[in-house]
């Protein structure tokens, strides 16, 4: 296979990934064969993802984000529903069509140091996903390497090529993981806190270069995070998950200006913003903490935290999507 | 034990200075820090990674590793200058009974073959001398305190969620009950919920037990939690002191700036900015301002090095105030 050129010019507005009603579960077992019960970690998760389009997935550990994206990324097989890339069905790709589908999405970490093999220099780095995909021309993959080594900033190129991971910034690895997950060109990229292990004053950078990139190859991100604050400078969109759920999905400014479901008022409240005048104040937080996903509580899975309970409503039966304003959705009863 | 407010200053640190060797060289991690503490007051040390938070902390402490080239300077506690004290002396009569701490990703600190009970309980038992029951007692106490189960003692730190284990590494500074406390990143490594929630018990405890805290982080909007005043911290120096409400509404140091821009924001417009370049080595730190080469207000002063102006009483380390 070649190098193709283009990721989703001209296609904007259409649909790249359309996600129905995903289930992702692991089943525990008792000293190794008995069953035990499943974790929930995807329970009936949709969405649609437009061509170029840049959606932030926000939620706390624990709550599926991750399991959500490697199930997209075709690492793990969904227990149910299904996953349509550019209307093609992800559970019906042999081996090797499911390679070829792996290089059109990118994959962006969240430690930088980790993710980078700490014995190849960044030449090998880069040049693997190629080799991987085939392309033979060692001159032409050379060329892919400065091109896109040129767009995530790290120039002179040549003083980058051979040095090892350990001896760039942090910021620089994570440049070179995003240069990695570029390379083939994909259509989709996957951004697992890209910048949480990364300093503030860097943290900006990244995202920006991150953001750039979108625009100028009209790439598809999915942009996973705790952090709210970042979220409206660096996507369009936002989904908020809660225990392997997405309970409100938005536009960044109707869900940030005007959030519906408690879980979101809730991680609105908490987040802080610099101000002396916070030192005087107690922040809302909601008590305990998330669900175990072995079993998660009946109904809406945050009724146990919520301050806006109402019985033999929420604990009885689980919330569909309210669309509570145009392309805003809560799953929450008191939308109905 | 919190001792009654007297004139003097709970803790004043001068020129407090700590080099490591290093195989490059010496590394001036912590180079001349003076800073005041009050009763009662929190201080918020901001920075990025390698401006030398971490090993002011140690300094501090003096939970020092072997490669330390040069340690001096004064920390002096409520009039008493702890520095000339012997390693054992300083482990009997300050560190645990006068200043605790709460060390960086303390959450993964924890022993994973004792019951946290008992870690909580054994300062108790050390510097007190506190039967292993008194100590346990006490331990429960702590835990309500910091808002954990009190049955959670029996429990191993694997059985904790991290938010958990965060607030038992904070019960064990608390259970000496020492004048000051050092946090050390308390809450990077968590959720924004669970991040909420101990900011909260951590204001509670100050107004409660009327501690005081030197909480040290890159975490500028978490850490305006919990802040009566700001120091930032930039290679080695400190920069600039300043009174929480003044410092973030206006901070003065062109790197306070900087810093804060890059800051994004929940509520408000201006997209945040990076600061273009990086800090720079502290083996050879440059001579003169050493912000001068990321600076956009730099000019011929900055070649040498500014000492500490006092415009309207705020220290700050920049020519522009002269």
């Amino acid at each position: 296979m070649d190098v193709k050129a283009g990721n989703g010019d001209g296609r904007r507005g259409e649909v790249l990934l359309s996600v129905r009603d995903l289930r992702v579960w692991f089943e525990l077992r008792r000293f190794g064969f008995g069953h035990a019960g499943y974790v929930h970690a995807v329970d009936g998760v949709n969405f649609d993802l437009g061509y170029g389009e840049a959606v932030a997935v926000v939620g706390e550990s624990g709550c599926g984000k991750s399991s959500l994206m490697k199930t997209i990324m075709g690492l793990y097989r969904p227990t149910g529903g299904e996953i349509l890339f550019d209307g093609q069905k992800l559970n019906d790709l042999s081996g090797r069509e499911m390679r070829a589908y792996r290089s059109h999405v990118g994959y962006v970490q969240q430690d930088p140091y980790g993710a980078l093999p700490s014995f190849m220099n960044v030449r090998q780095i880069l040049q693997e996903p190629m080799i991987i995909n085939g392309v033979r021309d060692e001159a032409k993959r050379m060329d892919r390497i400065r091109q896109v080594l040129t767009e995530v900033k790290m120039s002179p190129v040549d003083e980058f090529l051979p040095k090892f991971p350990h001896m760039l910034s942090g910021g620089q690895q994570q440049r070179i993981v995003i240069a990695r997950a570029m390379m083939m060109e994909p259509k989709l990229m996957v951004a697992d806190e890209p910048v949480s292990m990364l300093d503030a004053s860097v943290r900006v950078e990244i995202l920006s270069l991150l953001r750039g990139l979108q625009e100028q190859h009209h790439l598809a991100v999915i942009y996973i995070t705790h952090d709210l604050s970042t979220v409206r400078y660096f996507s369009e969109r936002i989904m908020v998950m809660y225990a392997g759920q997405i309970v409100e999905k938005g536009k960044v400014d109707d869900l940030l200006g005007n959030p519906k479901h408690p879980y979101t008022q809730a991680l609105i409240d908490a987040t802080s913003d610099p101000d002396a005048r916070n030192a005087e104040v107690f922040r809302d937080v909601p008590p305990g903490e998330p669900p175990s996903l072995v079993r998660p509580p009946t109904g809406c899975r945050f009724h146990p935290r919520c301050p806006h309970f109402m019985p033999d409503v929420c604990d009885k039966e689980v919330p569909p999507d309210f669309e509570t304003e145009p392309q805003h959705f809560a799953a929450c009863w008191l939308y109905r | 034990m919190t001792t009654t407010p007297t004139s003097e200053t709970l803790l004043r640190i001068e020129k407090l200075l700590l080099h490591f060797r290093s195989r490059r060289g010496v590394v001036q991690a912590v180079d001349g820090v003076d800073l005041t503490l009050d009763y009662n007051e929190a201080i918020v040390i901001i920075g990025e990674s390698g401006c030398g938070k971490t090993s002011m902390a140690k300094a501090i402490l003096r939970l020092l590793p072997r490669n330390v080239e040069a340690y001096s300077g004064k920390v002096i506690l409520t009039g008493t200058d702890v520095m000339p004290m012997t390693d054992e002396q300083y482990r009997q009569e300050v560190r645990w009974v006068r200043i605790a701490a709460v060390p960086q990703a303390a959450m993964n600190a924890l022993n994973p073959v004792l019951r946290v009970g008992d870690q909580v309980a054994e300062p108790g038992m050390v510097h007190h001398g506190f039967s292993k029951e008194d100590a346990l007692k006490q331990a429960r106490k702590m835990f309500q305190l910091v808002g954990v189960p009190d049955d959670f003692v029996n429990r191993y730190a694997f059985e904790l969620s991290g938010g958990m284990r965060q607030r038992v590494a904070l019960a064990m500074a608390l259970v000496t009950s020492p004048d000051v406390i050092v946090l050390d990143e308390p809450t990077s490594a968590l959720d924004v919920l669970t991040q909420a929630n101990i900011m909260n018990q951590l204001k509670r405890i100050k107004q409660s037990m009327g501690m005081s805290f030197i909480l040290i982080t890159h975490d500028i909007a978490t850490s305006s939690e919990l802040a009566d005043r700001v120091a930032v911290m930039y290679a080695g120096q400190i920069v600039e002191v300043g009174d929480a409400h003044r410092f973030f509404t206006q901070p003065l140091h062109p790197y306070s700036h900087m810093l804060m821009a890059s800051v994004p924001r929940l509520r408000g417009t201006s997209a945040p900015e990076f600061i273009v370049g990086q800090p720079p080595s502290l083996i050879n730190p440059p001579a003169g301002c050493r912000f001068a080469a990321r600076c956009p207000k730099r000019f011929d002063r900055c070649a040498e090095e500014p000492p500490t102006f006092k415009p309207e009483g705020r220290p700050v380390k920049c020519w522009l105030y002269e």
